[in-house]
């Protein structure tokens, strides 16, 4: 359990971005996944509290894991959840986004789980709607339930944030994940690295808070742990030339197991999905220092804690359904 | 009531409860947040001493299963839920401070049920008020109080309030104390 002051309140409405959490905000949404955690370890691991609640997931841009992620937290929890994909949709007939979410509005969504190329769009949505809007990845800038599941995995697994010491290496331009970490990181005291070739760095590295190295060996000799991130293949055929090619990536940026020998202690993370002999060697993605396969199962609590909270603020006026009194029932 | 009467109501509710069993498997307590659980503690640790005998013991919260926080604008936060032992075909004692509308109880029916498929659910409780809203009675009560609804009742325990004592306080229709 991280401290919180006991006169402590959570009111955030949305989750949009890191950037808008406070310490004491994530911490309690850390702890409260702890609860959630439990629930997925039970024999019947389902629970009824969001089953008056309808999600939609609004995915423009292609996901797996995300999108399963959220999927299972929020039928654990016993919602009911539509599944939009920009690919399968009238999006394809050429439908504005906008008139995609007020369509959707109508058929009284309660939160909207949103993930799409350009930054900013989950915010837009927010001014368009009055549903819960949660970020799940808006192009280079935000996926806050990433950061939040990388937090919680590291405090169950190195037992505090504070002081702890993260290198973050690969693609640092392209990431969203990157962001989210660095700020979420950050505002729980924990200090944080970011390592990769110059060419997959952004132009004013150092703007974002972060140490910075290009060398491999010097960011992994520092950290307790390393986040690995994905080379974006698809993002790489867009922009030749960054990278000479994955093999060299591999020899220079990749974490070999010659590595976890040289630092006993370090631990190794990965948002997934892995691309194997490229930014991990295929024995340290499987080493029993790697947390990757408990950040997936992690990711499932983490996202229900985040819809448990923010569920009760789609309901702006709670006495409209006549069952409001001051009285708690015991 | 004082800290003495309870602590003789615990020593009942211990004897009542081991009542029919000569051999395990007892009976397993477990407590409801947030008072509830100091309880459950108090009755095994009588149970201990009464006749030797212990009872396992677990700690439930019933958050998830709450069917009246949409009708708060905050949600509530969630505590720990802690049952270490396997609930199948065993007799369970759920243990909480006051039994009033039923809901709460009802709630935690629904979370044990969830666990596994326990033989019995007993429920056992320190003070009963009334005003039940659903079909539900205590197999094992400590005091029945014939309350008014504007009326609140406070069972405190060491462990959060620094004493050991029930009360029935008169509210004011903005929630102050009378």
């Amino acid at each position: 359990m991280i401290a919180v002051p006991k006169e402590y309140q959570f009111s955030q409405k949305h989750l949009l971005g890191l950037a808008d959490y406070s310490r004491d905000d994530i911490a309690y949404v850390l702890n409260q996944s702890e609860r959630f955690r439990e629930v997925l370890d039970r024999p019947v691991p389902k629970i009824p509290t969001l089953r008056d609640k309808t999600i939609v997931n609004l995915f423009y841009e292609n996901s797996t894991r995300t999108r399963m992620s959220f999927e299972l937290a929020q039928r654990r929890m016993g919602a009911d959840v539509v599944n939009f994909s920009a690919s399968a949709s009238s999006v394809s007939k050429g439908e504005s986004l906008r008139d995609t979410i007020q369509n959707i509005d109508s058929m009284k969504m309660d939160m909207v789980v949103v993930r799409h190329k350009s930054p900013g769009v989950p915010h837009y949505l927010t001014r368009c709607v009055d549903s819960a809007i949660l970020n799940a990845g808006d192009g280079a800038h935000e996926h806050p339930t990433q950061a939040l599941l990388d937090m919680f995995t590291l405090q169950q697994k190195m037992g505090s944030l504070e002081g702890l010491k993260v290198a973050i290496i690969g693609d640092i331009a392209h990431s969203r994940v990157v962001r989210s970490d660095i700020i979420g990181l950050q505002k729980m005291g924990a200090e944080v690295l970011i390592c990769g070739p110059s060419t997959l760095m952004p132009l004013y590295p150092e703007t974002l808070g972060a140490h910075v190295s290009y060398h491999l060996e010097e960011a992994l000799g520092w950290a307790d742990v390393a986040i690995a991130l994905r080379i974006q293949m698809e993002r790489q055929a867009d922009v030749p030339g960054r990278i000479p090619s994955l093999g060299e990536y591999h020899q220079e940026y990749g974490i070999k197991m010659e590595h976890l020998d040289m630092f006993p202690d370090l631990k190794i993370m990965h948002p997934g999905p892995i691309n194997r002999g490229v930014e991990l060697q295929d024995a340290v993605a499987d080493s029993d220092r790697a947390f990757i396969l408990d950040q997936v199962t992690n990711g499932v609590a983490v996202r229900m804690a985040v819809l448990y909270l923010l569920s009760g603020s789609s309901e702006s006026d709670a006495s409209s359904r006549g069952v409001a009194s001051g009285q708690t029932s015991k | 009531m004082t800290q003495n009467a309870m602590n003789q109501t615990y020593e009942r509710f211990a004897m009542q409860i081991l009542e029919n069993y000569d051999s395990a498997p007892y009976p397993a307590l477990i407590g409801m947040q947030s008072r509830g659980v100091f309880l459950a503690k108090r009755i095994q640790a009588a149970a201990k001493k009464a006749s030797g005998m212990h009872l396992d013991f677990g700690v439930l919260d019933i958050t998830f299963y709450r069917d009246d926080f949409r009708t708060k604008l905050k949600m509530p936060e969630v505590k720990v839920t802690d049952i270490p032992f396997d609930l199948y075909d065993r007799d369970i004692v759920l243990v909480d401070d006051v039994l009033f509308t039923g809901r709460t109880v009802r709630s935690a029916m629904s979370a044990i049920l969830d666990y596994g498929r326990p033989r019995s659910i007993k429920f056992c409780c320190m003070v009963d008020r009334g005003h039940r809203e659903l079909p539900i009675a205590p197999d094992f009560v400590g005091v029945v109080v014939p309350t008014k609804e504007n009326e609140e009742v406070r069972v405190r325990v060491l462990e959060m309030d620094s004493e050991d004592a029930v009360d029935v306080v008169e509210m004011t229709s903005d929630g102050g104390e009378v």
